[in-house]
């Protein structure tokens, strides 16, 4: 299993089930079956898996630990760079086919609309981490300010979460289950942070 | 009142024949789909003709696609593609409407009973939906006034309260409690004896397909779409305003009046433009959609940003 993971054949799987989102959404939209109103049901699909790649990024260190698999996380920056992407997309899509560069609405809609406020502000916080995705910004930053910088992640998810949250009109279970895992994922965080503190102080010697 | 003159349409001019011919086909492919699997929705849409009105938009309609295949109608689901979906095991027969509240002749009547006598009428309406899409969309309906007053509705019918159908069995979305079921809406008297507002029984020249809230749905056309209720089983003659589905589940968001307005936003979305379904750009919105001059009157006086 582990050998599997490390060769190059589990990064192209990988990278395939990142695509294949967004070649089935193409795939939809050339083949006119995004019904009615394609152009909100593009926004809404790529918003959703922009999302649903956050929160496998933010799974993948819990489940290095739990499943003593340390090879996940060389995974974890391509979801990364892919979720990023499909918000991208999500937010270019939004600009250039809903509001089509109507800079006036645009502007009104990120200070009136709560719930474009949230999804704007989680998306600029993503640009310096999408920024210093590459091994030379990693290298320039340094492990330890590069890791700083991306705990980010523990603030942009639940802002995407809430902002998904805002959007929906009466029926907030999908989103509820999304902030479930993610508060599960942070959980455990805060849960192994005080662990290590315990096992810190339990070993430590005696002043 | 200036009233447009809308020349004299038939069903049959608001569709190029090749789609119509198409649409058939389609219809006839799910009759039979639903006589195969013994759903109760069997019933081939029947053919249905109405006086052309001069209500009416000379603006192009939606397809017939697009009509019954983009809805809300949450008592079905919350995805614009599950009422047509999961409407089809609806039963619209026998259909009953309860009448009571403040008139001389409550009662609960059979639908034909309820419609007798009044001829259908062609009305082609623009509806403007609260979350920022429209449609044009060629329905057949009463005018609601015609059907009110036969109930001789007492002074004291200040306002007219709405519900739809209550059957989990039959509509999925309500084993749910996403809003409070059943759904309810009204309108102010005046608003429900205007001309403009009808009771729809079909559309495109047919039966009201279930997803499009058979048999038979308000239209309201200068309200944002959730005011036009669907499947109406009841009618409320009732002298303070009634409660309704969605200002009971947001109130901040959704008011009692909902006229479309474009100086209003909802605090979710920009209520000045609408993307027309169909179009690439988004057009402007009008207000109250389009038809103050026949409504405007009613609210003169009335601070529209406070009764939204």
């Amino acid at each position: 299993m582990d050998r599997l993971l490390r060769g190059r054949a589990a990064y192209g799987v990988v990278w395939l089930a990142c695509f294949a989102p967004i070649v089935w959404l193409a795939w939809r939209v050339f083949a006119g079956e995004l019904g009615a109103n394609p152009i909100e049901t593009l926004i809404r699909q790529l918003g959703v898996w922009g999302l649903r790649l956050l929160i496998v990024g933010l799974a993948i260190t819990p489940a290095a630990r739990i499943f003593r698999m340390p090879v996940l996380i060389r995974f974890r920056r391509t979801v990364g760079v892919f979720a990023f992407s499909y918000l991208l997309l999500h937010l270019l899509n939004y600009v250039v086919t809903d509001q089509w560069f109507d800079w006036a609405a645009i502007g009104k809609d990120i200070l009136k609309r709560p719930f474009i406020t949230v999804g704007m502000i989680a998306f600029v916080l993503l640009v310096p981490l999408a920024a210093t995705s590459t091994n030379r910004a990693l290298r320039k930053l340094g492990p330890g300010r590069w890791r700083q910088l991306h705990r980010l992640t523990y603030l942009i998810v639940p802002l995407g979460v809430l902002h998904y949250y805002m959007l929906v009109k009466a029926d907030h279970r999908p989103p509820l289950i999304y902030a479930g895992i993610v508060a599960a994922l942070l959980g455990w965080r805060l849960w192994e942070a005080a662990r290590k503190r315990r096992a810190l102080t339990g070993t430590a010697p005696a002043p | 009142m200036l009233i447009r003159q809308g020349g004299d349409l038939t069903e049959n001019d608001v569709t190029p024949q090749g789609l119509y011919l198409r649409r058939r086909e389609f219809m006839t492919g799910i009759a039979g789909a639903g006589l195969a699997l013994g759903g109760g929705a069997a019933k081939a849409a029947t053919g249905l003709k109405g006086i052309a009105s001069p209500y009416s938009t000379e603006e192009p309609p939606n397809t017939r696609q697009d009509i019954t295949g983009y809805n809300n109608f949450y008592e079905f689901g919350v995805d614009k593609d599950d009422p047509a979906r999961n409407a089809g095991a609806l039963k619209t027969r026998p259909w009953t409407v309860k009448i009571d509240g403040h008139c001389a002749r409550p009662g609960t009547y059979d639908l034909a009973d309820f419609l007798r006598g009044n001829p259908l009428q062609q009305r082609i309406y623009r509806l403007r939906c609260v979350e920022g899409w429209s449609m044009v969309i060629p329905w057949l309906g009463v005018p609601l006034a015609d059907l009110l007053k036969r109930y001789e509705p007492t002074s004291r019918a200040k306002y007219v309260a709405f519900e739809t159908l209550y059957r989990p069995a039959e509509m999925p979305g309500q084993r749910r409690a996403v809003l409070d079921w059943p759904y309810r809406e009204g309108l102010r008297i005046d608003e429900a004896m205007n001309p403009l507002t009808i009771m729809a029984v079909g559309l495109y020249g047919e039966t009201l397909p279930n997803q499009n809230g058979a048999p038979m749905r308000l239209v309201v056309p200068w309200k944002y779409g959730f005011k036009s209720i669907k499947s109406v089983v009841r009618i409320s003659f009732v002298e303070k305003q009634p409660r309704t589905a969605w200002n009971a589940s947001a109130p901040q968001e959704y008011g009692f009046f909902s006229n479309v307005n474009p100086n209003v936003d909802h605090p979710r979305w920009s209520q000045a433009t609408e993307r027309r379904i169909g179009e690439f750009r988004r057009r402007d919105t009008l207000m109250f959609n389009g038809y103050a001059e026949q409504v405007a009157g009613m609210y003169r006086g009335m601070d529209l940003k406070k009764f939204y």
